[in-house]
């Protein structure tokens, strides 16, 4: 006898499910087909073409209506259903009941909308159906501007699909990188370089507040208060899975609901397939998982033994020119091992994930042509050990050719590239080391090759050690550590001539080996950067020893020591008596005067900080930077105020200082002080920059240091005014800032570069030194601030300061 | 098990760490660049320093006092140094961040 079979849902799993139920045995079932949607089965995946304009709907449709009228299948198209009675075994839709002997629930999943103040406005839209495709398409007609919440598959392809049909596009996107579900953040950094060189505006960690608007939706405004105009508001945040009918009826439901491995729910005569499921705690909203999931309920639907089981999953974006690959799992792990492969020249980066000798993961943007044959290698769980070494060229190269740099350089013909930037070939570089050129240097004078991104100075050296023979010392240059070759000096010079503006771009454009450096190169990149690009970079706290970030020093115990500022060593008793308040608020163990003037707090503990701050705050009082690689104190003796020797105002010019100097990153620490005679009582000679007040004018003294070495300075230049005092300080200061090492205090980088060098470029050259002095000034604009009334004030900030949890206390029950 | 609801991964910083409280002393939360949680003690074995505090790179963790770097998966110290941390069960669902209540000595709250 024909058994009636009620499907919720005409979607592209229940479409399969039809279609393998049809093959097997027409006539088994007599099939009712509920969609919420007016019409029949399409090509979800396809929506992304539809929306850019590279296909219709009528080439997206897979069973239109005249398919399900000649199989017979009963279809109520645009008619929601209301209930599930599973005791009744009936389905109750809008326009009355059907009854049934085996239900198939394939009701898919919902957008997740982010439920900030004017999520309801019109114009603030979804990216699910063909509904919202067309909405798309309809608003894009007007043109405007878009904005996309949401970096995600979906919603990197709504914004492509809007600014191809000419929108002014921005992508919000909460976390640091772009699809981080699906990409690290090497590939993420390259899928955004690509977004924007379309035009696409990209911004990561980007929190909506609230999107604004009186009739319609005019504005998204961000938690760090941001506005941005928006004509369409897409949000593409995230799916759920629709599970409303099978929670009424009594179904088991955990995110989704609940199936064996037959697709089975937990009454033994309903079924469900597709996004609305859950599967041993996995969520699907991939479509291969979907289609495997169809044939096992056909086969359940018919008596037929058949079991659904977990794959892995490759994903691709269907945005043209955006080619990226991503297949298992990429995460780091104790037992696995990375190869990964970057050309920046071509924005290619690949990453294999290797766990005993199999495939386990693979990341690939710029050239995915081998991501089906990795993927097939994930999938069957290949041994790969025989081909490891040249796994990460692709099919093409298995087969056994030997490995070895140096032999595969050799056998270069003399008309290959080395040096894209500058077309340089072999046979160019072989003349040049012919011609007498025995190092990098001499081959960059030569013939330019190497000389403008640098990527390719390993190939020279190879070259020049292939070719030299014995004859080639390499390089001694200590790479910054163990992610990288390259110097700090070449770091610096690479991310200025190559304009790299963040840290992930660093990591890519230079090659570094590692996923995200380590805790010796990050602090030192994010220094750099910051020093170059005052106003497009944004200081990672996370890439800053814990001193920095929290600004106040951590002691041996994990307590922390707080230090105030003290202009010039100037206090009143007012701020006297807030630092004693604090001290006595927050049991400060240790009031201790510093050598540079201050007063130090010392044992506070971490999550006190933003609190000692504020009040610390209340009374005027701003963070002395006693922690950071960058300005901390300026010393003063008492000048000429009261002093019988003193020649000039050296507490004045001290404070004038300070207030100039404060808050500037530098390489390392940097220690000032002005005397106000050659008596020196504020111990100005070995100091990083001293001034030494004399009758005539200020002695300018660098160089010196009372740390791990002892350094008397060596004076850089008299002047005769207090302006130009603070401008050679201000420019000497910035040249420090601009080529110094990381970590490297004046005294060792003048070691390197030589006084001469430096008088040569701020004593000698007045508009070099007005330049430094602006270039200084630019920097300060952005970094003269106080950070503890920004950790005290922010309430995000603050909360980082305290515990997560606190699970010590049991319930009061 | 016995899955504690502790927060939302957002609560902590992109490779960065925060501190929960539990009957077996401070364990600190640590979230990669990739947006892997794990759980392990906020104490080095070296001197005591706080982990929760240190710069987090790939699945690791160096130590702010002295730089002793500890693998976050396995809770073994990398290189020369010889020490181990303990680590606990954490998983994150839907945003969300579970703890063992088991393993860091809490009985269920409900």
């Amino acid at each position: 006898m024909t058994q009636k079979l009620v499907i919720i849902g005409a979607g592209m799993a229940s479409g399969r499910v039809i279609e393998h139920l049809l093959d097997a045995d027409p006539g088994a079932y007599d099939i009712t087909l509920f969609n919420a949607e007016p019409r029949g089965n399409y090509n979800r995946i396809m929506l992304s073409p539809v929306l850019s304009g590279e296909k219709t709907y009528e080439e997206i449709v897979t069973h239109g209506d005249d398919w399900y009228a000649e199989r017979g299948i009963t279809c109520r198209f645009g008619e929601h259903v209301v209930k599930i009675d599973p005791e009744m075994k009936v389905v109750e839709g809008e326009n009355g009941h059907v009854p049934y002997d085996k239900l198939v629930i394939a009701t898919g999943s919902a957008p997740f909308i982010i439920p900030v103040p004017g999520h309801d406005l019109p114009g603030v839209i979804s990216y699910r159906d063909l509904d919202d495709t067309n909405a798309m398409i309809e608003a894009a007609a007007k043109g405007g501007k878009a904005v996309v919440i949401g970096g995600g598959l979906l919603g990197l392809e709504a914004a492509a699909g809007l600014k191809e049909r000419g929108m002014d596009v921005t992508v919000l996107h909460l976390t640091g990188h772009l699809m981080e579900r699906q990409l690290d953040e090497a590939a993420g950094y390259l899928l955004r370089k690509d977004l924007e060189a379309r035009g696409i505006t990209v911004k990561t960690r980007a929190s909506t507040k609230a999107i604004l608007g009186e009739d319609r939706a005019q504005a998204v405004l961000l938690e760090n208060g941001e506005t941005l105009g928006a004509d369409l508001v897409v949000m593409a945040v995230g799916i759920r899975p629709e599970t409303r009918l099978a929670t009424d009826a009594h179904l088991d439901v955990a995110r989704g609901i609940e199936v064996s491995a037959q697709m089975q729910t937990s009454d033994p005569d309903v079924f469900a397939v597709g996004e609305c499921v859950e599967f041993n705690g996995h969520l699907f909203g991939l479509v291969a998982p979907l289609y495997d999931q169809a044939k096992v309920l056909a086969d359940s639907l018919l008596g037929k033994s058949n079991a659904f089981a977990v794959k892995e999953l490759a994903t691709k974006l269907k945005v043209t020119g955006c080619d990226l690959f991503s297949a298992g799992d990429f995460a780091e792990g104790e037992t696995r091992e990375d190869i990964v492969f970057r050309d920046p020249a071509r924005s290619i980066y690949k990453r294999l994930v290797i766990e005993d000798d199999r495939l386990i993961g693979a990341v690939m943007y710029g050239d995915t042509a081998d991501g089906s044959w990795f993927f097939g290698l994930i999938k069957d769980g290949t041994d790969i050990e025989e081909m490891r070494e040249t796994l990460i060229f692709g099919p093409a190269f298995q087969g056994g050719a030997s490995a070895d740099p140096l032999s595969a350089v050799a056998a270069l013909p003399p008309e290959a590239e080395i040096c894209g930037c500058n077309g340089v070939c072999k046979g160019q570089i072989t003349s040049a080391i012919e011609g007498g050129a025995t190092d990098l240097g001499a081959i960059r004078a030569t013939t330019k090759a190497s000389a403008s991104c640098g990527t390719c100075a390993g190939l020279v050296e190879q070259l020049l050690s292939v070719t030299l023979g014995e004859d080639y010392a390499a390089p001694q240059a200590q790479p910054v550590c163990g992610c990288t070759s390259h110097t700090h000096e070449d770091v610096r010079r690479l991310i200025k001539s190559r304009e790299l503006k963040s840290l992930a771009a660093v990591w890519q454009e230079l090659g570094w080996t590692t996923a995200n450096g380590c805790h010796i190169c990050r602090p030192a990149v994010n220094y750099y950067l910051l020093a170059d690009w005052p106003l497009e970079y944004r200081d990672d706290p996370q890439s800053r020893f814990v001193n920095e970030r929290k600004h106040a020093n951590i002691q041996k115990d994990g307590t922390f020591s707080v230090v105030p500022r003290m202009w010039g060593g100037i206090t009143t008793p007012d701020e006297l008596r807030a630092i004693a308040d604090a001290a006595d608020k927050y049991a400060v163990p240790t009031v201790k005067v510093t050598g540079g003037q201050r007063i130090d707090l010392l044992g506070v503990r971490g999550e006190d900080l933003p609190a000692i701050w504020s009040d610390l705050n209340r009374a005027g009082l701003v963070s002395g930077h006693a922690y950071s690689k960058g300005l901390r104190t300026v010393k003063t003796c008492v000048g000429t105020d009261h002093c019988r020797f003193g020649t000039q105002d050296s507490t004045g010019l001290g404070i004038k200082l300070e207030k100039h100097l404060w808050g500037s990153w530098t390489p390392h620490k940097l220690k000032l002080a002005v005397s106000g005679c050659p008596r020196n009582c504020a111990e100005a000679t070995c100091k990083d920059i001293g001034v030494v007040c004399v009758d005539s004018g200020y002695e300018i003294h660098v160089g010196g240091a009372a740390g791990m070495e002892i350094k008397g300075t060596e004076v850089l230049c008299k002047v005769a005014t207090e302006e130009e005092a603070v401008e050679v300080i201000s420019a000497m200061t910035q040249i420090y800032r601009e080529n110094a090492r990381y970590l490297d205090r004046i005294y060792k980088w003048l070691a390197r570069v030589g006084l001469d060098w430096v008088k040569a470029q701020i004593v000698d050259d007045l508009e070099n030194r007005r330049l430094l002095a602006e270039r200084f000034a630019l920097s300060q604009s952005i970094y003269r601030k106080d950070p503890w009334a920004e950790h005290a004030q922010n309430s995000a900030t603050r909360a980082q300061y305290a515990p997560l949890a606190n699970l010590t206390l049991e319930a009061a029950e | 098990m016995n899955w504690i609801d502790i927060g939302h991964i957002s609560d902590i910083p992109l490779h960065g760490a925060r501190v929960v409280k539990t009957p077996v002393g401070c364990v600190a939360l640590f979230r990669t660049g990739e947006d892997e949680v794990f759980a392990a003690d906020d104490r080095c074995p070296h001197k005591g320093g706080p982990l929760s505090e240190g710069i987090v790179h790939g699945q690791s963790v160096t130590c702010p006092l002295h730089n002793w770097v500890f693998d976050l998966s396995t809770g073994q110290a990398h290189g020369a140094d010889e020490g181990r941390i303990g680590t606990y069960p954490v998983r994150v669902e839907g945003g969300r961040l579970l703890i063992d209540g088991g393993a860091i000595g809490k009985r269920s709250a409900a």
